[in-house]
């Protein structure tokens, strides 16, 4: 057996699945299949996304039905700059930073006060009240949204132009994202983190201020998915309030607990599910009967269902599940 | 005379119309061993949150190490050598026994704002928690889930994280709950031994631990401290015997 490939069959899995990702535009070039690479695109941003909304809610417990916010304004550091024809990247990676970190810091400071359901409603209502500022703003297109006509530039660094070089971005931001994340939650940091998850009274009877190392953890993980936004800005090309609706933040909360909440590869393998899905699942059901198109959500919805049911751990967990049963067979 | 190290005032605490803690003075002293032993329902565990600063209470003030604590919280007064052990078990379950007590060191051992280096490769982090697990002889479950050891074993792991966070006042409320004839022995054993390491406010039912443990001891009957004495006085006071002793002995 080679020796530097993960003894588990789930991180098996991981590793070849990353290989894959990393050289898919050779294998749709070669397929020539353009329109998937575009899918993998779209598809690994809202990765990243997740990926982001699962350190809080996965390790962190905090359950946010706002995050979709951060994907907006990521999307709109992009869009405003570029309104007014500027199009450097570093301006709008700064923007980006700054702002989702803000608005995290605002809006946490103010929601980690509160737990649970109470949680879920505040994150809602902040993300609401951003949708709507956007949705009033009509010198950026209000509810019609904002066309880029050109991707964030960064002379002398990479170029965002061009499908490939795009995907490029992305799929490096999505490893970054998963690196730091892996580091974040083993550390002294991610400990508290994941400690105030199981019993919020024990860690303060540590001595630990558990709310401020939740606000930490709500900014880091805002940055991230504004970066998030960021991308799919310059992936669209096109962008509107309709981005940080509640129902994108369901839909990222949808994607976390497919793939396997509080796990690092859970949302990229979740929100690879739900892409997939959402593409495929409305030809399968043409195919099927053709006047089914339209009704493809039900079956779609009674998938999530059984797997909030039955498969708990999400896809993740049942690769775990695997690995336990061949230990136990190799007993 | 030695300056008490804990000292209460006029406390009180009410939920609804349920009296908990009612005007309670108490001074606790260093190096002692101070028990409070009342009837169910009697608010010993409501003083303890008090004291710990999980609870606010409606009026008194606390003094720990001669500052007022009454308004700090409870993350800040275990900063300052509080330790609290829990009387429902409350360990972290998903965690192994050596992270569970590495993230008590954490908890007091400066900030835990660093980001980047596993907790799991730090090697002081390391020593300091098998040092606390061998003190209360839990080294060899050291890589076992805190969900997989005993409720016996728990306990044990309960009080070496409040040991961890190398602690000037240890609460500890009911730490024999649930254990056997053997496991309270060794229990007992090991908290006399701890004597000489820091002062200990102990909760408990069992009135053998208590009688062969405590330096003093105080009865909490509705609420408030009707005694407090040296356990020979209060064995032979009759209306602690009435109030509690008799009520169980009845």
């Amino acid at each position: 057996m080679m020796a530097w490939l993960p003894s588990s069959i789930s991180g098996r899995c991981y590793c070849i699945l990353l290989a894959l990702l990393a050289v898919a535009p050779w294998i749709f070039q070669w397929a020539d299949q353009p329109f998937l690479l575009d899918l993998l695109s779209r598809g690994l941003i809202l990765a990243i996304a997740a990926t982001s909304l699962n350190l809080i809610m996965g390790f962190g417990g905090m359950v946010s039905l706002g995050h979709a916010a951060f994907i907006g304004i990521g999307a709109y550091c992009v869009g405003i700059p570029a309104y007014y024809d500027l199009y450097n990247g570093w301006v709008h990676l700064g923007l980006t930073v700054v702002v989702s970190a803000a608005f995290a810091l605002l809006t946490g400071a103010v929601s980690l006060r509160t737990k649970g359901v109470y949680f879920i409603m505040i994150t809602l209502a902040f993300s609401q009240m951003i949708y709507f500022t956007f949705v009033s703003l009509e010198e950026y297109g209000g509810d019609d949204g904002l066309v880029i006509y050109f991707r964030s530039e960064f002379p002398d660094f990479l170029t965002m132009q061009g499908p490939v070089a795009l995907y490029y971005w992305i799929f490096a931001t999505l490893l970054l994202t998963l690196f730091l994340v892996h580091r974040l939650v083993h550390s002294h940091f991610g400990r508290v983190i994941v400690g105030a998850k199981h019993n919020e009274q024990r860690m303060q009877s540590l001595g630990f201020d558990t709310y401020r190392y939740r606000l930490t953890c709500y900014v880091i993980s805002g940055v991230i998915c504004g970066l998030a936004g960021m991308l799919l800005g310059n992936f669209t090309g096109f962008i509107s309030p309709e981005m940080m609706s509640w129902i994108r933040s369901g839909e990222l909360i949808f994607m976390v607990v497919m793939g396997g909440s509080g796990f690092l590869f859970g949302p990229l393998v979740g929100t690879g599910a739900f892409v997939f899905l959402e593409q495929y699942l409305p030809e399968f059901m043409k195919f099927l009967n053709s006047s089914w198109l339209e009704y493809w959500h039900l079956p779609f919805g009674l998938l999530l269902v059984l797997l909030v049911l039955y498969g708990k751990g999400g896809i993740h967990g049942m690769l775990s599940k695997l690995d336990s049963k061949t230990q136990q067979s190799g007993q | 005379m030695t300056k008490p190290l804990l000292r209460i005032f006029g406390l009180c605490k009410s939920f609804g119309g349920i009296v908990a803690t009612d005007h309670v003075e108490l001074d606790i002293l260093p190096g002692m061993i101070h028990a409070i032993i009342g009837p169910n329902g009697a608010g010993k565990t409501t003083l303890i949150a008090q004291v710990s600063g999980a609870l606010k209470p409606d009026a008194g003030q606390i003094e720990f190490n001669g500052h007022d604590i009454t308004s700090l919280s409870a993350p800040r007064r275990a900063q300052l050598g509080l330790s609290r052990s829990f009387q429902v078990t409350s360990v972290f379950l998903p965690m192994t026994v050596l992270e569970n007590v590495m993230l008590a060191v954490q908890g007091t051992d400066g900030h835990s704002y660093r980001f980047w280096r596993p907790v799991q490769k730090d090697p002081k982090m390391l020593d300091k928690g098998m040092t606390y697990l061998q003190q209360v002889g839990l080294a060899d479950r050291a890589w076992h889930l805190a969900a997989e050891i005993s409720h016996g074993e728990q306990r044990q792991l309960e009080i070496a994280m409040a040991l961890a966070m190398n602690p000037r006042l240890l609460l500890l409320d009911e730490p024999m709950a649930g254990m056997g004839l053997e496991e309270s022995a060794r229990m007992i054993r090991f908290l006399a031994k701890l004597r000489e390491q820091t002062t200990i406010l102990l909760i408990e039912h069992d009135m053998d631990a208590v009688f062969t443990l405590a330096d003093t001891l105080s009865v909490l009957v509705h609420g408030s401290v009707i005694a407090t004495d040296t356990v020979k006085n209060i064995r032979a006071n009759p209306e602690v015997q009435r109030a509690y002793l008799g009520e169980e002995h009845a």
